[in-house]
């Protein structure tokens, strides 16, 4: 199989075979493979002090059954305090100034006004903007504030006593710009003479949720690109090839739309800057914050105690965080800054457009003998738009060519969003794969079952085979004679291994049996609280909602910043490790008391015994009175996968029921069964919750979401929530999910990620499929909306031969 | 959001003697809050209606039906009366915005809901009915907006209960401190856009809506509205379709053809009407009449679909009223 895989979180992968430090190891032996299908042992060598293997989920307690979610209940009452309900004394209330224009030079700021409004305390003008590109020569542009490049770029922001008073001032806030001439709209901006959004070359760069360009790219006008793969001679194969499909697909620009916005509270205190941040990353909001102000690591704390979503644009503390700790420093008080919504849709990312030209080759088997992709994107005055990752690592290929292209437009730069590039891609290289198998008369299960020989996978195709749903399915397309058309269509979807190898875990245990966790991780709402209280139950035998979980704070140990579905599968082992550490000592610690030598004790279904049988079990909890001190604690940071040379991809396979309204132009999703694998299921409720959730993220992309800028004036006109549209109660199907439970042997808990394989990749294939299978017609652009789908339906339909 | 005062008004006579100095009625203030959220609307004076209990409720009189302007959305879709006898009005209700919505909207704020053409709604673009020259719509982006009848302002009428109580021949009670009460039918209650791009309606800033009247339908009327958006919920039109037909067994003697999203004012289609007018009600001519409302259909540039999608809620809405097809699914939940 295809191993070239394109990384859109190198920085959050270390090579973990180069970061292997421990020296004494033991061989162990694993469950590997699917119980039911493909499980087996297998040998590992692993560090000596890695805690005993875990057996499959039947056989454990409390790792992988799905508790009440630990914070469930603050969350559903209200107790959860999320950022934009810190309230600190003296706190003063932000708002920012935003470009009202799409490009121009900033000629004067005048904030007199502002200052003078009643109740104003400071004003910051920015002169460094974070987030968008920035020119390798920054002496092309002569200009005392930054640049502006698209309407609603942050200018300036007041901090004043209340929330009104800070709006009313900002409104106040005098603007002279020198307009620039600009373009919005990504296809004149590849035109020879359209006006260029940078006068030079110009690179984003990522964040811990990848993002960002790669290095080393031309730029022409606008276009920054291509960034080109070659693996085998494409050509030859198109030469070999029995057939060509040849598309044309395009995506639209869908903008995070987190139900919190971006927000943060900076208080600077002379010994200490602390911020309570709506993040994905506590480390990386310390790590901004640390840098841009420099400012010593240790003097930047950074707390997130709830988290209302972030889906891969809350990394860093970006313009509101810098801006707010700005104001603080000046005005000597704690300053609260949450984006409005408007400010949501505008400034702080988006998932980048495509506009792709996908040809596969194919023998009469559906072997392919070449793929190649053209990739146009923007992303905005960011980069970040390629989509070549399914084309890529989805299935195996005698020859590959891709090149990726990023279109600078005065808009808002993209950030990481949900699986970078791969709903885009996946949206055009499972339709065509799709067409593939009509074009050879193949089944859609067995052609991918050539080309695809990941064994997960594989087995995931079975289990859609044998499903009621896609037994349903008519395989002749427009089969149903009235105009309201129902069709079942599929799509695969593939995530990589990516790992923090940043990040660890402290686990005390105290005399009176009680058990706590603390790390720097946050929980952006996947709920990484409830798995690591399951780690400390399976461990001590004390139910999970019983288990202190101290998390989202850096005065805790550092955490892996939450992005490219890195968490569970970083952490977990870490903090297993140090449960099984603690654990240790606590027998160390109550030895004495028991008459026992500490070797001969060991800790399981939570009862201390004796190997020897020296005593009866007693209870962990009477055993802990008996402990020597009043508390023991061990903290272990995440060691490198056992054997990082088998490197896994997660993903699924997913189908969708359509039911297409050929005369209205609508289409309703509604059933979608989706079947995913993510190593060991720690939590199936909560990774049910995600990949429901991805489903329907997925939903809402293919059918409603759009950010629209007008062509004439260069502004978004639905930066709102009702004509911004996304999927409502009324648009969710019935989702099934069945998990793919699939051991891997590479860590202490074996877990792996689900984010980004969610739903989200597969959703819009998966339609576009459904609605082929349903009408005979193919939509190859989204979103599908009623206009866009009339449109394609009235399209006379080209024959077979003439493809 | 600028800064405002509120008076609280509990009867009718305070709340005209509130209205002056450019103080503005909130109802539910569904639509309010979020014009004053956009910058769209600035008042420094609201005056509340919401609780002036005798304008809220609906009561059947010899001639038809009263509906005090603060009855809520949700109140008349559920108002048995009107499921039954004024069955589009229910329907137009209860498919209009969102549950939550509906319980917080009133039926006058309803009608009076100003237009949601996006360069309306957005402080960044002065246009024409905000008093200045330009249309930003036609060579902008307009696949929401209006296909006929649109003069100078093709933003659509937003209001589904408008389109139900055009077809149902209803009036406005409008009632000022100056002048008293007095009463004018829907289809004269809103201007064309270019009879006076400023102005959406006749009513006057010292004038309060306080009750829709509805005459009783003939006997033998069976109605139906059916909205289709994007979305199935939270939501406007972009197409829509008030059918009221009056049957004579199994002949439709008078038709009535209503639609919201096609046009900057609520509109009838005579040319609809008159292709049912006569003749029994079939999939025939109920298509026919579909086709037929979109003579002088002008598309914009990017709202052609929408020629094509009245017909189809047309046809749909008027096999709904005659019994001949279930709800449709594709019609907004
Ligand atoms: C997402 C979304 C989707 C929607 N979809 C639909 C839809 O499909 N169909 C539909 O019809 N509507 C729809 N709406 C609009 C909604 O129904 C209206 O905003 C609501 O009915 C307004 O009623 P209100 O009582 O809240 O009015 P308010 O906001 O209080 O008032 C609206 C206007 O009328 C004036 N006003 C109100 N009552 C009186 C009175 N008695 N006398 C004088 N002036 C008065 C106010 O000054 C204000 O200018 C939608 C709204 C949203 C947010
Ligand atoms: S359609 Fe009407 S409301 Fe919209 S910009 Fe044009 S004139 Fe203004």
């Amino acid at each position: 199989m295809a191993t070239h895989t394109t990384n859109p979180y190198s920085d959050a992968i270390l090579s973990a075979a180069a970061d292997a430090t421990e020296t004494t190891t033991k061989t162990v032996s694993m469950p590997i493979g699917i119980p039911g299908y493909t499980l087996h042992e297998e040998k590992r060598t692993v560090p000596t002090s890695e805690p005993p293997v875990l057996p499959v989920n039947k056989d454990l307690d409390y790792i992988g059954k799905s508790p009440e979610r630990w914070d469930g209940n603050a969350k559903v009452t209200g107790r959860a305090r999320y950022t934009a309900d810190v309230q600190l004394p003296g706190m003063l209330y932000a708002r920012f100034v935003n470009a009202s224009i799409p490009h121009g030079k900033i000629l004067s700021i005048d904030t007199s006004a502002a200052e003078s409004h009643p109740g104003v305390k400071g004003v910051h003008v920015i002169e460094l903007l974070l987030g968008a590109a920035v020119l390798h020569d920054p002496s092309l542009e002569r200009s005392k504030y930054p640049i502006v490049r698209y309407a609603g770029q942050p200018i300036a922001a007041v901090a004043a006593t209340t929330p009104q008073a800070a709006e009313e001032a900002a409104a106040k806030v005098r603007v002279k710009y020198e307009a620039l001439p600009f373009v919005v709209d990504a296809d004149l901006a590849r035109e020879p003479n359209a006006p260029l959004v940078f006068p030079g070359a110009a690179d984003q760069a990522g964040t811990a949720g990848g993002g960002g360009s790669a290095s080393g790219i031309p730029q022409t006008g606008n276009v920054h690109g291509p960034s080109v793969r070659k693996h085998g001679d494409a050509e030859q194969g198109f030469k070999d090839a029995d057939v060509i499909v040849d598309a044309r697909y395009t995506t639209q620009v869908q903008t995070h739309s987190a139900l919190e916005t971006h927000g943060v509270v900076a208080d600077w205190k002379p010994e200490l800057l602390t911020v309570y941040a709506s993040t994905q990353g506590t480390a990386s909001v310390r790590e901004e914050l640390a840098g841009f102000f420099r400012l010593p690591k240790s003097q930047v704390r950074v707390i997130t105690e709830f988290m209302g979503g972030g889906f891969g644009a809350k990394f860093g503390a970006g313009n509101p965080g810098v801006v707010a700790a700005e104001l603080s420093r000046k005005t000597g008080a704690p300053v609260h800054l949450m984006l409005n919504r408007e400010e949501e849709h505008l400034s702080v990312g988006n998932r980048p457009s495509s506009d792709q030209r996908l040809r596969i080759g194919a023998k009469k088997d559906g072997t392919i003998t070449a793929i190649q992709l053209i990739s146009y994107g923007t992303a905005g005055c960011g980069t970040g738009a390629g989509c070549a990752g399914p084309a890529t690592n989805l299935y195996k290929w005698a020859s590959l060519h891709t090149e990726e292209n990023d279109v600078f437009i005065n808009a808002g730069p993209a950030a990481a969003f949900r699986a970078p590039g791969h709903p885009q891609g996946a949206f055009a290289l499972e339709q065509s794969i799709d067409e593939l198998a009509a074009r050879l008369n193949l089944d859609l299960l067995d052609l991918r079952d050539r080309i695809d020989e990941n064994p997960v996978r594989r087995v995931q195709r079975q289990i859609i085979r044998e499903s009621a749903l896609w037994k349903s399915r008519n395989p002749r397309p427009n089969a149903d004679p009235g105009p309201i058309k129902r069709g079942v269509g599929l799509s695969q979807s593939v995530w990589y291994r990516h790992l923090s190898m940043n990040c660890g875990a402290e686990v005390r245990v105290h005399k009176d049996g009680s058990v706590e966790v603390l790390s720097a991780v946050q929980d952006i709402g996947s709920g990484i609280k409830t798995v690591l209280a399951q780690i400390l139950a399976e461990q001590f035998g004390v139910p999970p909602g019983k288990v202190s979980v101290k998390i989202g704070d850096t005065n805790y140990p550092v955490g892996p910043n939450s992005g490219g579905s890195v968490t569970t599968a970083s952490l977990t082992p870490a903090v297993r490790d140090a449960a099984w550490q603690a654990a240790q000592k606590f027998l160390a610690s109550v030895a004495p008391a028991l008459g026992a030598a500490p070797a001969d004790l060991t800790l399981t279904g939570g009862m201390v015994r004796s190997v020897s049988g020296k005593f009866q079990p007693v209870p962990f909890r009477t055993a802990a009175a008996k402990m020597n001190t009043d508390e023991v604690s061990a903290q272990a940071k995440r060691i490198p996968d056992y054997d990082p040379s088998k490197y896994d991809t997660y993903g699924g396979v997913d189908i969708a029921e359509v039911s297409v309204d050929t005369e209205a132009g609508r289409i309703h999703v509604k059933r979608v069964l989706a079947v995913h694998d993510c190593g060991r299921p720690m939590n199936p409720a909560q990774i049910i919750s995600q990949i429901n959730g991805g489903v329907i993220q997925g939903i809402s992309y293919t059918l409603f979401e759009h950010r629209l800028l007008d062509p004439n004036y260069g502004i978004m006109v639905n930066s709102n929530l009702d004509k911004y549209k996304i999927a409502g109660s009324y648009e969710v199907p019935q989702i099934e999910v069945q998990l793919t439970e699939s051991y891997i042997g590479q860590s202490s808990t074996d877990a792996s990620g689900i984010g980004e394989a969610a739903g989200i990749i597969s959703a819009a294939a998966a339609i576009g499929n459904a609605v082929y299978n349903a009408t005979g017609v193919r939509i190859r652009q989204l979103p599908m909306t009623p206009a866009v789908v009339l449109a394609a339906l009235n399209q006379p339909q080209p024959s077979m031969e003439s493809l | 959001m600028n800064s405002f005062t509120l008076a609280d008004c509990s009867t009718v006579e305070a709340a005209l003697s509130q209205l002056k100095d450019g103080a503005i009625v909130k109802a539910g203030g569904v639509d309010l809050l979020d014009r004053m959220k956009n910058g769209t609307d600035t008042p420094t004076r609201l005056v509340n209606i919401r609780n002036i209990s005798t304008l809220r409720g609906i009561h059947s009189t010899p001639q038809g039906l009263t509906i005090g302007a603060l009855t809520t959305l949700a109140e008349v879709a559920d108002d048995p009366t009107i499921r039954t006898q004024y069955t589009l009005l229910a329907d137009a209700c209860g498919h209009a915005a969102t549950p939550h919505i509906r319980n917080m909207a009133t039926l006058g704020g309803n009608l009076l809901q100003q237009l949601q053409c996006w360069y309306y709604r957005s402080a960044e673009f002065q246009c024409l009915r905000k008093g200045k020259e330009l249309c930003f719509a036609f060579s902008g982006l307009n696949q929401y907006h209006a296909i006929m009848d649109y003069g100078g302002c093709p933003s659509v009428a937003p209001s589904s209960g408008a389109v139900a109580l055009l077809a149902l021949d209803a009036s406005v009670e409008l009632t000022s401190a100056a002048k008293g009460k007095r009463i004018v039918t829907i289809r004269d209650f809103y201007l064309q856009p270019d009879a006076n791009p400023h102005r959406f309606h006749v009513m006057a800033a010292d004038e309060l809506l306080t009750a829709i009247h509805i005459p009783k339908p003939a006997p033998g009327t069976r109605s139906a509205y059916q909205k289709y958006g994007e979305k199935e919920s939270h939501d406007w039109a972009i197409a829509d379709a008030g059918i009221l037909l009056e049957m004579d067994s199994n002949l439709c003697r008078r038709a009535v053809v209503a639609m919201g999203a096609a046009s900057p004012v609520v509109r009838r289609s005579h040319e609809a009407e008159a292709a049912l007018t006569g003749k029994p009600i079939t999939h025939e001519t109920a298509r026919a009449a579909g086709q037929a409302s979109m003579t002088g259909a002008m598309p914009l540039s990017m709202n052609a679909y929408k020629v094509q999608l009245f017909p189809v809620a047309i046809y749909r809405t008027i096999l709904l009223a005659a019994g001949q097809m279930d709800r449709d699914p594709s019609a907004a939940g």
